[in-house]
């Protein structure tokens, strides 16, 4: 801590980045101008998060930021320091389990490549725990922020919906 | 494509964040939400030295509700806005505005302040600053001032802020009785920059029109509510000096304008009636 504050982090060297990713303390180091896909992908290893277009439009890289889907290619691994971030990779249960969501992938063919779905799955995973209610009307507006080049959208719509139908059954149940 | 080298640093306080600014001059930028910004910066069409992240500000994440006038500070994210208790309720312009912005992923992390300080003639929030009358609240070493929304929009992405100012908050009317208000917006896909925008308030002065995504900046006009108003709105859509740009033609926008700005204004008369409805009971 300076005078005013924290430090200036120097442009061209590596500052160590902590955060919590999918409940784990995890830390590496990177510069000012590393993204956070880059530092998830490539320092830490963690490849279920995908990237496409690298400006925001398409999606891939959409992760939860404490709580909230965003775009991983628009936040600074530096922005993240301090946050509890969560990716695809923290959504099974247990290796040999797949979640509600997406096991409704599975059954209703939500995906063809795969190459969106990690992204997708992060926006609806925070959809149906915001809003266990939502209908078709707020499933679609969730996944106009993404792009998919392969389902044409309507299954994944499908998927979503079986999902927040099965897990409301088991909130009831 | 990658960012080029630059500094950051997490102000701790508004004084430090200013202090940064200053000392960075033209060179130094805050970064806010950074939905415009790191895109900016990948593509390198933005160069800056230092990037000063205001997030962390406790200061400056607040929302203040006076009565009279809503006051959102630079670190509110447009999420928080649009998921604030009661907002339809005291400001409706606002709450219509928001789900417009982008998608809800953008939201999550992109701030009110931030969009008004970026400026794109398409946008949804400098449209409703304009419509409301807003004013910016601008913050340096040297000053403090409030300008305007039509004072601080300049240009097509340019406004009033010296390279030195920070945006502390902006601020709008709350809802008044006896107003009524609409939005629409025209776009490709939910979630597109707006081929034009439409914000309109009625009170006891008449119906206020505000045009986004047409001209450089959005622009506001008083017209009547009689016969008069089609030859008002064939004369604002020529005064707004229509582009031709790859997602629409000018002529198109100006028959948005007649057609869709007609429609806002006269629903914003229609919410002005019902309201006044529901306040005498
Ligand atoms: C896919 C996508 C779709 C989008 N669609 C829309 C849309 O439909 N409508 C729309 O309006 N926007 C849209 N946006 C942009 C919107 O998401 C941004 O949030 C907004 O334009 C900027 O806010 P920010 O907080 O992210 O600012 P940043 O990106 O952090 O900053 C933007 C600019 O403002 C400056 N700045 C930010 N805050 C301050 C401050 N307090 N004081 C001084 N300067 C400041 C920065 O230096 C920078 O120049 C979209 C973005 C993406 C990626
Ligand atoms: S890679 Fe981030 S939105 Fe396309
Ligand atoms: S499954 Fe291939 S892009 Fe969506």
């Amino acid at each position: 801590m300076s005078r005013h504050g924290p430090a200036v982090l120097d442009a061209g060297q590596r500052h160590p980045v902590r955060f919590t990713l999918n409940g784990r303390t995890v830390s590496g180091e990177a510069e000012p101008r590393m993204l956070l896909h880059d530092f998830l992908r490539h320092v830490l290893g963690a490849t279920g998060t995908h990237v496409g277009c690298e400006h925001g439009i398409c999606g891939a890289c959409t992760v939860q930021i404490d709580g909230a889907p965003a775009r991983a290619c628009l936040t600074l691994a530096v922005q993240a320091d301090g946050a509890e971030i969560r990716t695809v990779e923290g959504l099974a249960p247990a290796a040999d389990r797949l979640s509600v969501l997406q096991e409704a992938f599975r059954t209703h063919h939500g995906l063809q490549c795969g190459f969106c779905t990690p992204g997708i799955l992060m926006t609806l995973d925070a959809l149906l725990r915001e809003r266990p209610d939502c209908g078709e009307a707020e499933v679609r507006e969730a996944l106009s922020g993404h792009l998919c080049r392969c389902t044409g959208y309507a299954p994944i719509v499908k998927a979503a919906l079986a999902a927040a139908e099965a897990l409301r059954e088991t909130d009831h149940a | 494509m990658k960012p080029a080298r630059f500094a950051y640093l997490r102000a701790a306080t508004t004084e430090h964040a200013l202090e940064a600014l200053h000392q960075g001059g033209g060179e130094a930028r805050v970064i806010a939400g950074g939905q415009s910004l790191v895109p900016m910066l990948t593509m390198r069409l933005a160069r800056p030295a230092l990037l000063v992240d205001i997030m962390h500000v406790a200061a400056l994440s607040r929302t203040d509700d006076d009565g009279a006038r809503i006051t959102i500070g630079a670190a509110v994210r447009q999420r928080a806005l649009e998921t604030r208790d009661g907002l339809a309720q005291r400001q409706p312009l606002l709450a219509m505005a928001l789900p417009w912005v982008g998608h809800m992923q953008t939201r999550s992390r992109g701030t009110v302040c931030g969009s008004i300080a970026h400026a794109d003639p398409s946008a949804e929030l400098p449209l409703v600053l304009v419509a409301l009358g807003g004013q910016v609240h601008l913050l340096s070493r040297r000053r403090a001032r409030r300008l305007a929304a039509e004072e601080f929009l300049t240009g097509m992405m340019v406004t009033a802020r010296a390279e030195d100012e920070l945006i502390e908050a902006v601020s709008v009317p709350a809802i008044r009785p006896g107003t009524g208000y609409a939005f629409r917006e025209i776009s490709r896909r939910h979630g597109d920059f707006a081929i034009a925008a439409f914000a309109a308030v009625a009170d006891e002065r008449g119906v206020r029109l505000a045009v986004g995504g047409v001209a450089a900046i959005p622009m506001a006009r008083v017209l009547p509510t009689d016969q008069a108003l089609g030859d008002a709105l064939d004369a604002f859509a020529w005064d707004l000096d229509a582009r031709d740009d790859l997602h629409a033609s000018a002529r198109y926008r100006r028959e948005l304008v007649r057609r869709i700005g007609g429609d806002v204004a006269l629903e914003a008369l229609r919410d002005q009636q019902a309201r006044a409805v529901k306040e005498a009971v």
